[in-house]
């Protein structure tokens, strides 16, 4: 064994006996479990586990061991000063900094150090310092804003009882991401675990066959089992019903590259010691079908028994007589568009842990879908769903790509075979390499309209490369068609998408579910349509606007809502002054050249045309505590907080009252996935129901009317009405079998009409609306792009915290900047976090945000569903504004400089 | 088990060295990276502590800068603006915690073609001091570095020190321009540093440039160069820079951009290093 090394560690000297070239970031984690610095990356690429080094900030995973001797290490656990937080925390908590909270960590130890040279540093200065730490979830506006505000006060608002929402109300669970307590997927494995590593196809299509595994375990020591797919009773899952495609590990063909071969188990350094070419596995090679052309040529290899022509899914929508509707048109816009793979980038990879307890199996993991979990794994175990326990860990950034299985089927095997605990840590290149992807979409769009660009008929069609496996194509298939007229009224309506399986990467959830590929087109066709008939790109959507009373394609006719229209009313005084100011600058300008552009969407809540409910239970028990139950797991975007102010108002008592259980299938009920932005509108309305049925039974018992003010001290409630003041002693009361003596209950499934073969029906019980302006400054010489400015006007139904409202729309801005801009997803290019760009601190505009609040009847209080809308009108924006600036109009995103400065060089020859 | 040896002195290290091949590691922002998946089993040679390779140091003749000089100790070092350039190119290395760690020397020896040290010490006409137990041996920049990752690097040796002339005239100054797609934590797709020296009467007396990730490795300029002396420095100085000054380079297709669009932007980046340099020198 290596000498110990001295290290001074949060203050506290400390000595470590390992070898002098491991990373300290496995260091602080696995030698001294300080669990806060976290690892995203493993290459200085993300900041993560930045820690200060004798007060500078550096990447912990790239500093060894044996530097640290002697040294101060400081790491987010020595920030606060026991109980009181450090400023810069109390002021990340006040300005809703930390979305998902892991990056949380990098980022405060990066402020501190710039904190400990400039006390009062100002905004460059800020982003200077922060530029190496990557956020995906807060578009770091709030971040910045957070430093800069280090001498603030507070932490956020406590609102009284029956004021929770709307209240600019600090995130419930946010302490425990600023104090590095939260426990994310790979943070609290068991000291006894086994380590589980998958070697992974490194080719897209190939035959394969596995060698003597016995001669490979008899060389290797320490490894415990080689898992092959004979090992998994059912050896196939899926998630969406009905659609069991995709094997656990490969069954002698693989179908695309990453996909697991063979799980090795084992102590954790006999794993990581073996290299995959180690494994006796041997590959004969196919020709993959990397793209839709070849895999939809005659004669195309099969990839599915099931799936003739390879074709996956399709949806469509059609309404009225299109074809005949473009006759009379005045102005007709034609348009091809292609987007790329996208990453979802989580700054944590995937990772969790299983056991199993008896007859029973309980997996740890991060993941946006708790109960999809258990059963799918239950599947693959031969078990009962209720034989699967899943305890959501804290989720690290979701996005959708967390809807998929990826740990989970291998670690809960490996521990039901072994019966020990195995936990696995996907790296970010396997993270990237094996996971899901925005899907890449070629669409054909047709538009037409009247003299006052009104539009009359609307052709579309999407073909999206769904990749090896099914995951969720299907819904994007489905989705597509619905929205891809945009948020506008029209009468003839022909739209149609179809998911196509390839060997290129599995594709499937996405922020958004194929709408912001769509949008980039039905965008691009309405200012084509506005300068054929020379009006202003905003007015002809405020012309097109999807009003209450009016159908959607599908023939739903909205009732209320429908809030495009208020939103692009605020907007209008922003667009006149940002053209304004745009003209102004370009009078005078040489090689930059500026332009604004506007984007709008709209974005059914929810599963298409699908039940999906949500159940909440609140229970008080003897003592006086109030717990709600809540299977909605909160991947970041605040669905803890949000749902706890709800509930708080339907019960009438203060929200800090709330403790809460998030996730737990063996304690929650199924609230649904964490997807399609439906936990504030179904789960929110289930926990308004269930704060409202508790509130019910505590007024009966007091026999009070519903006017009644409620107050919880210890165990005694104390009920006031007009006719005087009564007392529960809850100490006194009998206990139900779940141990509380009073509970209240709530289920919300948001009424749906499934869509029949011509796509009519009513998909969405409500739909969320926005419209954003972007301006932009284009470097004509270089294609380089600089989004100086976004106002966005988003309708929400109700705000029910500002503060995540604000977060979800400036994160959804800054993965629709890098859709439009930067990601492009190139399998076995960009397998990591320095080829493939996600935007940083220094690439954000000023963003503005507009709340519109068109109250919604069904959601709770009003409220709809913000999520996945603050990414969808980005790109179109930045398109728009790239074209007023350059003339060039773009088809293909992402717009990267080399594509934009080539359509730069094109229009001028034109033009010339 | 692999073996972690820390010297204090170079001694040692160069002993080492000369006995049995060890992978050297300095900062780490290319040792660990490289072995991303991996729990590193090499055995590892750590020059970290050999104080007497961090050090900034002005000679009669020359400046030295030791091999373990990080990025931040070129950003907050008192230099002439002769630096200027390199001082940019400090800043926009990977984030802050990459610039506090990241060496020189490493940057040199990893020989990547888009390191971000070499157009800048290209145009600083620099050469590289390399070690071993043998002796000691200076190499001008262009014959240390052959190739992507190829250095003329010898097994028993290390890099030590990076000397760069003084430039023979009292005024000179350097610039340099990056270009990525994205604002922090950038690969570059294109790099341009220049120096110039400029007489008493304000014209070019000698000039270098370099442009960086559109060849294998970084290229000088010898026409522009040769074409600039003489002209008078000034805000129009990249006016003379036309194609056929960068027709050598040889660009690659890659992800970060086609070779026809770096062609064209170096010519760009060339224009405006010169332009602002002039400006300002």
């Amino acid at each position: 064994m290596s000498a110990a090394v001295h290290i001074n560690v949060n203050g506290r000297d400390v000595a470590v006996s390992a070898p002098g070239v491991k990373r300290l970031s496995d260091v602080l984690r696995d030698d001294l479990g300080l669990k806060g610095t976290k690892i995203g990356c493993n290459a200085g690429d993300c900041g993560a586990c930045t820690v200060l080094l004798d007060g500078e900030q550096v990447c912990a995973c790239m500093v060894p061991l044996g530097q640290a001797e002697g040294r101060r290490v400081a790491t987010v656990e020595g920030l606060a000063d026991g109980a009181s937080l450090h400023k810069l925390q109390a002021a990340f908590q006040r300005h809703g900094a930390a979305q998902c909270g892991i990056c949380t960590p990098g980022m405060l130890m990066a402020a501190s150090d710039l904190l400990a040279r400039v006390a009062r540093p100002n905004g460059s200065q800020v982003k200077d310092a922060l530029g190496g730490v990557l956020c995906r979830c807060t578009g770091y506006i709030k971040i910045v804003e957070a430093v800069l505000d280090i001498d603030g006060e507070g932490s956020g608002e406590a609102p009284p009882a029956g004021a929770a929402v709307g209240a600019r109300l600090a995130k419930t669970d946010g302490l425990a991401m600023l104090s590095g307590a939260e426990t994310y997927g790979a943070d609290a494995i068991p000291e006894d675990a086994l380590w589980l590593r998958v070697v992974r196809s490194p080719r897209a299509f190939a035959r394969f066959t596995l060698g003597d595994m016995d001669a490979f375990m008899a060389a290797h020591p320490g490894i415990a089992r080689v898992l092959t797919a004979a090992d998994a009773p059912q050896n196939l899952y899926a998630i969406l019903p009905g659609r069991k495609d995709q094997p656990v590990l490969a069954e002698g063909l693989v179908r695309v590259r990453g996909e697991g071969v063979v799980a090795l188990v084992g102590e954790r350094a006999a794993v990581e010691a073996i290299r995959d070419g180690d494994l006796p596995i041997t590959y004969q090679p196919l020709d993959a079908m990397h793209d839709i052309a070849s895999a939809t040529a005659s004669g195309a290899f099969q990839l599915h028994a099931d799936r003739p022509g390879n074709i996956l899914a399709e949806g469509r929508v059609k309404k009225g007589h299109a074809g005949a509707a473009f006759e009379s048109c005045a102005a007709i816009a034609e348009g091809e568009f292609e987007t790329s793979y996208v990453e979802h980038a989580y700054i944590e990879p995937e990772a969790g842990w299983a056991r199993r307890v008896g007859q029973r199996v309980e997996i740890h993991v991060s993941t946006q879908t708790p109960i999809m979990d258990r059963d799918e794994v239950a599947g693959v175990l031969g078990l009962a769903p209720e034989d699967v326990r899943v305890i959501p860990t804290a989720c690290g950034g979701g996005f959708g790509g967390k809807l998929d299985l990826s740990v989970q089927p291998l670690v809960a095997l490996a521990a039901w075979l072994t019966g020990r605990p195995v936990a696995c840590i996907y790296s970010r290149p396997e993270s990237m390499i094996s996971t899901t992807k925005r899907h890449p979409a070629f669409m054909t769009a047709r538009f037409g309209c009247d003299g006052e660009g009104r539009l009359q008929a609307v052709k579309f069609h999407a073909d999206v490369n769904t990749g090896g496996y099914a995951s969720w194509g299907p819904t994007v298939a489905g989705r597509v068609p619905v929205h891809a007229m945009g948020p506008y009224h029209v009468p003839n309506v022909e739209t149609s998408g179809r998911a196509v399986l390839t060997n290129g990467p599995s594709c499937g959830a996405f922020r958004g579910f194929g709408v912001p590929q769509a949008a980039i087109a039905h965008e691009t066709m309405l200012d084509d349509l506005a300068e054929k008939l020379a009006i202003d790109r905003l007015q002809i959507r405020l012309v097109n606007a999807l009003r209450a009373g009016q159908a959607t394609g599908t023939g739903q006719v909205l009732e209320a809502s429908a809030g495009l229209a208020p939103c692009l009313e605020l907007l209008a005084p922003h667009w006149r002054a940002a053209l304004d100011q745009v003209s102004a600058f370009n009078a005078s300008a040489g090689e930059r050249r500026r332009g604004v552009g506007i984007g709008c969407m709209w974005y059914g809540i929810g599963n298409t045309g699908l039940s999906n409910p949500s159940t909440m239970r609140i229970a008080l028990d003897s003592g006086g505590k109030l717990k709600l139950y809540n299977g909605a797991v909160d991947i970041g975007q605040g669905s803890t907080t949000v749902i706890a102010q709800i509930c708080a108002d339907g019960l009438g008592l203060p929200v800090a009252h709330i403790e809460q259980t998030v996730g737990d299938t063996d304690l929650t009920a199924d609230a649904g996935k964490t997807s399609a932005s439906r936990q504030t509108f179904v789960s929110g309305r289930a926990a308004q129901l269930a704060g409202e049925d508790l509130r019910r039974h505590i007024l009966r018992h007091a026999n009070a009317g519903p006017e009644s003010e409620i107050e919880l001290a210890g165990n005694i409630v104390t009920v006031r009405d007009g006719g005087g003041q009564h007392e529960i002693d809850l100490s006194k009361l009998p206990m139900d079998q779940d141990g509380a003596v009073m509970q209240g209950r709530g289920t919300f499934d948001p009424p749906t009409i499934g869509l029949d073969e011509n796509g009519q029906g009513s998909p969405y019980a409500t739909y969320s609306f926005a419209a954003q302006i972007a301006t932009v400054e284009v470097d004509m010489e270089l294609g380089t792009t600089s989004v100086l400015k976004i106002t966005a006007a988003h309708d929400v139904g109700r705000a029910i915290n500002p503060i995540q409202v604000e977060g979800q729309v400036q994160g959804g801005i800054a993965q629709g900047l890098g859709l439009a801009l930067m990601e492009e997803y190139v399998p076995g290019r960009s397998d990591n976090l320095h080829d493939y760009l996600i935007p940083t601190i220094g690439d954000m505009p000023e963003i503005e945000v507009l709340v519109v609040e068109e109250e919604e009847p069904l959601g709770p209080y009003g409220a709809k569903g913000v999520g996945e809308p603050g990414l969808i009108p980005t790109a179109p924006a930045i398109f728009g504004a790239i074209r007023d600036a350059t003339g060039v109009r773009l088809t293909r995103a992402p717009a990267l400089p080399h594509r934009l400065r080539a359509a730069i060089l094109a229009e001028e020859q034109n033009d010339g | 088990m692999a073996e972690y040896l820390r010297p204090e002195t170079l001694k040692p290290a160069l002993e080492a060295l000369g006995a049995a091949p060890w992978s050297v590691l300095a900062g780490g922002t290319d040792f660990y990276p490289a072995r991303v998946d991996q729990v590193p089993d090499d055995d590892v040679l750590d020059i970290s502590a050999i104080e007497d390779l961090r050090a900034i140091e002005e000679r009669a003749d020359h400046w030295r800068l030791g091999a373990l000089t990080t990025w931040s100790d070129i950003i907050t070092a008192d230099l002439p603006p002769l630096f200027d350039g390199l001082k940019l190119v400090a800043r926009q290395v990977g984030g802050v915690q990459v610039q506090n760690r990241g060496t020189l020397g490493g940057n040199l020896c990893n020989a990547s073609a888009a390191a971000d040290g070499v157009p800048p010490l290209l145009s600083l006409g620099a050469s590289v001091e390399l070690s071993s137990a043998q002796g000691t041996q200076n190499l001008a920049f262009e014959d240390f570095i052959l190739g992507s990752r190829r250095t003329a690097l010898g097994a028993d040796q290390l890099l030590t020190a990076v000397i760069l002339p003084k430039p023979r005239q009292a005024r000179a100054a350097g610039h340099f321009l990056k270009l990525g797609a994205r604002k922090y934590l950038v690969i570059s797709i294109v790099m341009v540093a220049a120096n110039v020296e400029i007489d008493e009467g304000g014209n070019v007396s000698a000039a270098r440039l370099a442009v960086g990730a559109c060849s294998e490795i970084a290229c000088r300029l010898p026409a522009l160069e040769e074409a600039l002396v003489g002209r008078p420095c000034g805000a129009a100085l990249g006016e003379f820079v036309a194609p056929a000054h960068l027709a050598h380079l040889a660009p690659l297709d890659d992800l970060r951009g086609s070779a026809a669009y770096r062609r064209d932007a170096a010519l760009t980046l060339v224009r405006r290093t010169l332009n602002e340099l002039g400006a300002r020198a």
